[in-house]
């Protein structure tokens, strides 16, 4: 009734996402690939396509923040995929916020793609795992979700509100053998941070799919990429706040 | 009323517009260890239930009826196809404290209708061990209770019913004067003729919301056939304990527990007992321990070391609690042990676990369950629990019960044990069928299709077979059991196999 080995990847046109859907792809995943802009998704369509000599990978143009288009688009991808049994939520935007700027509609949006259009699209999934008492849940969050930052409210906001919803989602589902993963990566090369130059120890989005694939075979809970973030993060997260107010972290 | 004449339903349910991703589920077998997808319904009223026959012949897809879903095995599910769930229709119709009789939907619960009659001084007849199941799931299935022997099965207790075949006209209330093949063959037909929409069924006058109870050890099967046959002309409930996993000389050693209603005047706080909440089980054990967390505390007995000590230490209690002394205890602590600690079955996780309960002559039922005993600690897999239980023959087409008794084992299953489990299964059917024996549909997950055909009579088989193309021709009505057993032409293999 539902195949297995089908995948859905929100915000598939680029980085992180489509690096997942090609790798989710060569493991023999029919995934189907969301974002806005329609020739990226083809795009990287294509090239999926052409490395498995088939059409495993389907396109479907959507922006995120028109929430109630998210239910019908749900079942018409289930339905062209013929079944789900993962859902990676990477679609995220940082929009450059300069430290004495307080500009409400950059930090809107960032709500809005980053953590609204996640909630609408893993409810769905949700619902659906629920049900049939299956499938993996990923979130893409950040590193930058632990700790509150002077140089990026909005997007802190939005990355550690992602980790809550998501622990809720886990505590929820895993009666139902669901698994909810949160990716938490430090630095990917991609084009969101392409303005800040390049990062400390700053990894490929394909080094990052690779840790997020790896993930999505076996793990539980929250994934650091790479893991050496999980004790660094460990560290931050236990500055006083006095302190950590004083160390200048952006 | 008219053998023809139909109830005028309610033609307000909405129509299920079609097979949509959200009415897809996973539905499982009680035991946790068969389970699949299917497109799942919960109509209100017949109406509904009518809409989704209409909708299944449109799509082409067959239909399983549901009700609590407590049949251990697949005789609930319909993978790749329809599910009809009959939960929603739930409500008690009427109910009558003088004459203990009541008109329910088929979703009502044995614990719904406990609760409605008890504090007017009724009982269900018939219970099975869990208050979970539903009307309709009882009277398909002709459920027994410890009482099987002396009351017969909750179809014996059925006034009427009102029934929806898929092409059998509208729905039409059958008794057993005007439709008795239909009413015999509906009640213990498995699902596989109509849905009960309505069911009317007689319940038992009783004094006291407790009953006196009293334990008495046993060393052997031998030994407890001997017990049951000797207290069963005066006691109202008889069921065995039996510890499988014991072997040698202690074999079939178990624990009977007899029970018996309170006669009038008999229980001084009689008004008080029958009150609902003189009959709420604890929320802890102990005081203490949440029972939500008990099958945590399961878990680690739930191997084979495990249950020997359990067994071993249930067995020796008596030594320190003589089994003769008699004790009070209500209606549900009696009937519904197995409640008492919500979602046991979880220790079971991951692999669940199967019953399999056969039912043999009383003449053979010693040296047949004696075998199987044998064979399965033989094989290394011992049932972890064992429920005897006496029973009497009955007039309904398909039912399991015998002039005899039923062993009735759990097995837990696991990944490495499956296809091992499923053998086992095998070869203590070869026991059942030599001894003359007969199965359980509600329990079972194993049989194999010649072993379906072959216990059940042929004239039954040929009875139920026209029915089955009076009121389903196109086998509208069909589970992931009656495809094991019977194929998707039901009515076609119990004739042929009916023809032998
Ligand atoms: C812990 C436990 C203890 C049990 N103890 C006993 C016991 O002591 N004695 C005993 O006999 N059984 C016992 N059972 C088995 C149980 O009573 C039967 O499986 C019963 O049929 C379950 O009822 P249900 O409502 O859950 O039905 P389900 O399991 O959902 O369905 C049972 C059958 O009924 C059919 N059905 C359901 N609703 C309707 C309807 N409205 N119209 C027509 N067909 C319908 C289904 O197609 C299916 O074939 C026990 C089960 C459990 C889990
Ligand atoms: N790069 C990093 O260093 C880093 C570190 C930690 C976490 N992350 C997180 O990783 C995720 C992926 O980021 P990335 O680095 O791969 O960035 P990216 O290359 O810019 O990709 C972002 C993706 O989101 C999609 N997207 C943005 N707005 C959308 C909208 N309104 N509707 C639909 N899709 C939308 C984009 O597609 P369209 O533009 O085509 O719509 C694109 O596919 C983000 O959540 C980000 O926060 C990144």
């Amino acid at each position: 009734m539902l195949r297995d080995n089908c995948a859905l990847v929100v915000g598939a046109s680029s980085g992180i996402g489509a690096a997942v859907a090609e790798r989710l792809a060569r493991e023999g995943f029919r995934v189907a690939l969301v974002a806005r802009r329609e020739e990226e998704l083809r795009k990287v369509a294509d090239r999926i396509n052409q490395r498995a000599g088939e059409d495993r990978a389907l396109v479907f143009a959507h922006d995120v923040t028109c929430f109630d288009e998210v239910p019908a688009l749900f079942e018409r991808i289930v339905e062209a995929l013929g079944g789900l049994s993962v859902v990676v939520y990477a679609a995220g935007v940082m929009p450059p916020v300069a430290l004495d700027e307080y500009h409400f509609a950059k930090d809107r949006q960032m709500i809005e793609v980053n953590l609204l259009g996640m909630i609408a699209w893993l409810n769905e999934a949700a619902d659906l795992f629920r049900r049939v008492q299956a499938g993996v849940i990923v979130g893409v969050g950040s590193v930058a979700g632990d700790r509150g930052r002077a140089g990026q409210p909005g997007y802190n906001t939005s990355k550690g509100a992602q980790a809550i919803f998501l622990e809720s989602l886990r505590n929820r589902l895993a009666p139902a053998n669901v698994r909810v993963i949160t990716i938490k990566p430090g630095p990917v090369d991609t084009p969101m941070v392409r303005h800040l130059g390049r990062l400390p120890m700053m990894i490929t989005a394909d080094e990052a799919a690779r840790q997020i694939v790896r993930a999505i075979g076996r793990s539980w809970g929250t994934v650091y990429v790479p893991r050496r973030w999980g004790l660094i993060m460990w560290v931050i997260i236990h500055i006083p706040s006095f302190i950590f107010r004083r160390l200048g972290m952006k | 009323m008219d053998m023809h004449e139909s109830v005028a339903v309610p033609r307000s349910a909405p129509q299920p517009a079609g097979l949509r991703l959200k009415h897809i589920e996973r539905v499982e077998g009680w035991g946790m260890a068969v389970g699949g997808l299917s497109h799942v319904f919960r109509p209100t009223d017949a109406e509904g239930v009518r809409a989704v026959f209409d909708l299944a012949r449109r799509e082409g897809r067959s239909v399983g009826l549901r009700g609590g879903g407590n049949s251990y095995g697949d005789a609930a599910m319909n993978t790749g196809g329809i599910v009809l769930d009959l939960t929603r229709m739930d409500r008690v119709l009427a109910w009558d404290p003088a004459t203990g009789v009541i008109d329910v939907e088929p979703g009502v619960t044995i614990e719904r209708l406990w609760k409605t009659i008890i504090g007017d001084g009724w009982w269900p007849a018939v219970v099975s061990g869990t208050m979970f199941t539903t009307m309709g799931g009882c009277a398909a299935m002709n459920i027994h209770g410890k009482n099987n022997y002396k009351v017969g099965t909750f179809g014996d207790h059925v006034v009427e019913f009102d029934f929806l075949a898929p092409d059998d006209g509208g729905v039409r209330t059958v008794t057993r004067e005007n439709d008795p093949d239909l009413f015999h063959g509906a009640i213990s037909g498995f699902g596989m003729l109509g849905c009960f929409t309505r069911l009317r069924l007689q319940t038992k006058r009783v004094y006291s919301g407790r009953l006196r109870v009293e334990a008495f050890d046993t060393h052997s099967v031998g030994e407890m056939i001997e017990s049951f046959e000797e207290r069963a002309p005066d006691a109202d409930y008889l069921v065995g304990w039996i510890d499988c996993i014991k072997g040698g000389r202690g074999l079939g050693r178990g624990i009977v527990h007899r029970a018996n209603y309170l006669a009038p005047g008999e229980d001084p706080d009689g008004d008080l007992t029958l009150a609902v909440a003189a009959q709420g089980l604890p929320d802890k054990i102990l005081g203490l321990f949440p029972k939500s967390l008990m099958h945590l505390l399961l878990r680690p007995f739930c191997n084979n070391l495990g249950v020997r000590l359990i067994n071993a230490a249930k067995f020796h209690a008596g030594v320190l609690h003589p089994r003769s002394v008699v004790y009070l205890q209500s209606h549900t602590a009696f009937a519904f042990l197995l409640d008492y600690v919500p979602n046991w079955k979880f220790a079971y996780k991951p692999g669940g676990l199967i019953q399999y309960q056969s039912f043999i002559p009383k003449e053979a039922a010693e040296s047949a369950f004696e075998e199987q005993l044998r064979i399965a600690q033989g094989a290394g897999l011992p049932p972890y629990l064992g429920v005897f239980k006496k029973h009497r023959p009955d007039p309904f087409l398909l039912t399991h019960a015998v002039d005899g008794y039923s062993l009735a084992f759990d097995f837990r299953v696991t990944r490495r044990n499956r296809a091992q489990l499923w053998h086992l299964a095998e070869e203590l059917d070869r026991v059942v069928l030599d001894h003359g024996g007969r199965f359980y549909f509600a329990k079972d997950a194993t049989l194999r299709p010649d072993v379906a055909r072959a216990f059940l009579p042929a004239e039954n088989m040929r009875k139920f077979a026209a029915l089955k193309r009076r009121c389903d021709p196109h086998n509208l009505l069909q589970t992931d059991l009656s495809r094991r057993l019977f194929g998707s032409d039901l009515a076609a293999t119990m004739e042929s196999a009916g023809a032998r």
